[in-house]
C-alpha cells in the first residue's frame, strides 16, 4: 500500500485530494454559469470576480468586524448576491434584447473593475485566512492525513451542488426557472414576474460564487487575481460539459479537478494544460459538449 | 445562430455592396480617411515621439486583424494574444538566437502564428457565439501555460535585447527612426491588405456568413473553410503585429500572450467602432495614449480600462468611428 503504479501513496491521495478540491470550485462556478445561461443568455465573466468577492468578504467580516467562518458562510453570499442582483437591474438588463456577446464584454468589463479596485486596495500579494478551530487538524486514515477543512470543503461543495440540482429539478421554483429557460414570454403570459426571476437567479448564481469564495478562502491565500484564473479553467469546463445539464456540471467538474490532480502526480507539467486539451479534444469528437444538447 | 434582431456589428455603418462606386473599393469618405491616415504617418514622427507611434501601429495593427474577424465574420475571438505574444516570441527568438534578419524574422512570426491559428481556428469553429469567445479564450490560456514552461521564451524574464537588425542590409533599424519608417510600411501593408481581403470576393462571402450563415451553406458555400481561412489570416497579421512590436521593443514577454492582452485588443476595437474600417486605428490610438499617460497610475488604468468597456457597451456601442459615420451618414 506505501507505492501505486511506483507512486508513493500519499503523494497520489494527496494529489487525487487537491483535485478534488478544485473539482468541487470547478463544480461550483461552472453550476452557477449555467444557470446564469440558462435564464440570463449571458455568460457571466464577472462569475470569477464574484468568487474573489466572496473570499474578500470573509476575509473583511472577520478582519474588520471580529465576525468568524459560520457566520461568513451565510452572510458573504448574501452580501455578494446583493451586489449581483444590483449589477443585473442597473446594467445586465439593458443587454437582453442584443447580441449574447454584449453579455460577455460588459461582464468583462465589470470584472477589470471589480479586480482593479481591489488590487489597489490590498495588493496582489494576498492575505491569509485562519481555518476556523472546528476544522482545523487531520484525520488519520490509514493511507493519509486528511486535513480535515479540506475534507468539509469537498462535502460542502458536494452537498451545495446536489441541493442546487434537487432546488431546480423538484421543487416548483425550479419548474418556473426551467419553463422560463425554454419560453420566458409563455411563462410570463402565465402570471410569473419573470424579469424579477431573472434577477433573483442572478443574484443566487452569483451568491453560490460567493460561497464558493468563502469555502477557498482557507485554502488559497485571499487575492484579487484568485477569481479570473479560475475563471479561464471554469469556462473550459463548461465547453467540455455543456450548460444544457445541471449533473453534468457537477459530474464535469469533479472529474476535470480529479483527472488535473492525477496529471500533477504523473506529468507535472502538463497539469496547467491538462483541462484545455480536454477541451480541444471533446470539441473535436463532440462539439456540443458531453451533456450538452447541440 | 442566425439573431435577426441585432448580431454585434449591427449598426448604421454596414457596407452595402455598390459595385463601381469609389477607388479600389475605398468610398470616397474612406479614401479621404486613408490620405488622412498617411499624411498621419508621414509626419507623425516629426512631431510625436517615434517609439510611442510605432507602439500605437502595432496595436493599431493587432486591433485591425481582430476586427477582421468580428466586424466581418461576427466572431468574437478572446484569445489573440495567443498569436500576438507567439509571434513576438518567435520573432524575438530567431533574431536574438539565430541573427535573422528582421524581414525573415517576422515573416517566421507571422507563419508560425497562422500555424497556430490553423490549429486553433479548426477547433473553435465548431463552435458559435458565446463559445467561440470561450474556447478561443481557453485555447489562449494553454499557449500562455505552454509559453512559461517552454524554454526558448525565457519563463518570467521573457526574451530581452532583441537585436532590430538592418532592413535587406540597406538600413540600419537601430536608429528610431529608420525602424519608423519600417514599422509604418509593415503597418499600411496590412491593413491595405485587410482592406484588399474584405473587398474580394472572398470578403464577400465572410459578410454573408456573418449575416446569415445557414444561408450561405444552403447556397453551397462551405463556411467552415472560410471562417477557419479568415480566422488564419486574422491570426498571422496579430502575428505579423506582435513580431514588428518585438523589434521595435526588443522584448517579447508574458504579457504578450496575456489574457488581459486579449481583452485589450478588445477594448481597443470596441472603442473605435467593431466592423469600420478605421475604427481599430483610432480604438488603438486612444487606448495606447491613455497606457502611456496613466502609467504610473498603476492597477487604476484596469479599472479605467474596464469602465470604458462598461460605458462602450452599455451606451457607445457604434464606437468613436461608428458615430462619426453615422452622424456623417457615411461609411467609415
Amino acid at each position: 500500500m506505501d507505492e501505486i503504479f511506483g507512486i508513493p501513496a500519499p503523494l497520489l491521495f494527496g494529489q487525487l485530494l487537491l483535485g478534488l478540491i478544485n473539482g468541487a470550485f470547478y463544480a461550483m462556478l461552472s453550476l452557477g454559469l449555467a444557470v446564469i445561461f440558462g435564464l440570463l443568455n449571458i455568460i457571466n465573466f464577472t462569475h470569477g470576480a464574484q468568487f474573489m468577492m466572496g473570499a474578500f468578504a470573509a476575509w473583511m467580516l472577520l478582519e474588520y468586524l471580529g465576525i468568524g467562518y459560520w457566520w461568513a458562510l451565510l452572510l458573504a453570499p448574501i452580501i455578494v448576491g446583493i451586489t449581483g442582483v444590483i449589477l443585473e437591474r442597473l446594467m445586465i438588463s439593458r443587454l437582453y434584447k442584443l447580441d449574447h456577446l454584449y453579455g460577455l464584454l460588459l461582464t468583462f468589463g465589470l470584472a477589470l473593475i471589480i479586480e482593479g479596485i481591489f488590487r489597489n486596495q490590498f495588493g496582489s500579494s494576498g492575505m491569509p485566512y485562519r481555518i476556523p478551530p472546528e476544522l482545523a487538524g487531520a484525520w488519520d486514515l490509514g493511507f493519509m492525513f486528511l486535513p480535515v477543512y479540506r475534507g468539509w470543503g469537498v462535502i460542502a461543495a458536494l452537498v451545495l451542488c446536489l441541493a442546487t440540482w434537487l432546488l431546480i429539478e423538484k421543487t416548483r421554483l425550479g419548474a418556473y426557472l426551467r419553463a422560463a429557460t425554454e419560453n420566458a414570454a409563455l411563462v410570463q403570459a402565465f402570471g410569473v414576474n419573470v424579469p424579477r426571476m431573472v434577477t433573483l437567479t442572478y443574484g443566487a448564481g452569483v451568491a453560490l460564487a460567493a460561497i464558493g469564495g468563502v469555502l477557498a478562502a482557507p485554502i488559497y491565500s485571499v487575492n484579487p487575481q484568485m477569481g479570473t484564473n479560475l475563471i479561464i479553467v471554469v469556462f473550459a469546463v463548461v465547453v467540455i460539459g455543456g450548460m444544457g445539464s445541471i449533473l453534468g456540471s457537477i459530474i464535469t467538474g469533479f472529474g476535470l479537478g480529479i483527472i488535473e490532480g492525477l496529471t500533477k502526480v504523473f506529468w507535472p507539467e502538463a497539469s496547467a494544460t491538462v483541462i484545455f486539451v480536454i477541451m480541444a479534444i471533446v470539441l473535436l469528437a463532440r462539439p456540443a459538449g458531453l451533456f450538452g444538447r447541440a | 445562430m442566425a439573431n435577426s434582431a441585432t448580431t454585434i456589428t449591427d449598426t448604421a455603418m454596414r457596407e452595402r455592396v455598390t459595385p463601381g462606386e469609389g477607388i479600389w473599393g475605398f468610398s470616397r469618405a474612406q479614401l479621404a480617411g486613408v490620405l488622412v491616415l498617411i499624411a498621419f504617418l508621414a509626419v507623425a514622427p516629426f512631431v510625436l515621439y517615434p517609439v510611442f507611434v510605432m507602439k500605437l501601429l502595432c496595436f493599431a495593427l493587432f486591433a485591425c486583424a481582430f476586427n477582421l474577424l468580428i466586424g466581418y465574420v461576427g466572431l468574437l475571438s478572446f484569445g489573440h494574444a495567443a498569436y500576438f505574444g507567439m509571434g513576438a516570441y518567435i520573432t524575438g527568438y530567431a533574431a536574438k538566437a539565430w541573427g535573422v534578419t528582421p524581414v525573415a524574422a517576422i515573416i517566421m512570426g507571422g507563419l508560425v502564428a497562422a500555424l497556430l491559428g490553423v490549429i486553433g481556428g479548426w477547433i473553435a469553429i465548431r463552435r458559435q457565439g458565446i463559445y467561440f469567445a470561450m474556447i478561443t479564450l481557453a485555447l489562449a490560456q494553454m499557449v500562455y501555460f505552454f509559453c512559461v514552461q517552454a524554454p526558448f521564451t525565457g519563463g518570467e524574464d521573457g526574451i530581452q535585447a532583441i537585436p532590430r537588425g538592418s532592413f535587406l542590409g540597406i538600413a540600419d533599424l537601430s536608429s528610431d527612426m529608420a525602424m519608423y519608417w519600417f514599422t509604418a510600411a509593415i503597418f499600411l501593408a496590412g491593413f491595405l491588405l485587410i482592406h484588399r481581403i474584405i473587398h474580394s470576393p472572398f470578403g464577400q462571402v465572410l459578410k454573408a456568413i456573418r449575416e446569415n450563415e445557414p444561408r450561405a451553406t444552403s447556397l453551397g458555400y462551405r463556411t467552415d473553410d472560410y471562417k477557419l481561412m479568415a480566422f488564419v489570416l486574422s491570426a498571422a497579421l496579430a502575428g505579423v503585429a506582435g513580431a514588428t512590436k518585438s523589434l521595435v521593443f526588443g522584448i517579447a514577454t508574458l504579457t504578450d500572450v496575456h489574457w488581459s492582452m486579449s481583452g485589450e485588443v478588445v477594448l481597443m476595437t470596441l472603442v473605435g467602432g467593431l466592423g469600420t474600417v478605421f475604427g481599430p486605428v483610432i480604438g488603438a490610438a486612444v487606448i495606447v495614449t491613455m497606457q502611456n499617460y496613466l502609467a504610473e497610475m498603476g492597477a487604476w488604468v484596469t479599472v479605467i480600462q474596464g469602465v470604458i468597456f462598461v460605458a462602450c457597451v452599455l451606451a457607445f456601442r457604434r464606437g468613436i468611428v461608428g458615430e462619426i459615420a453615422n452622424w456623417l451618414k457615411v461609411k467609415l
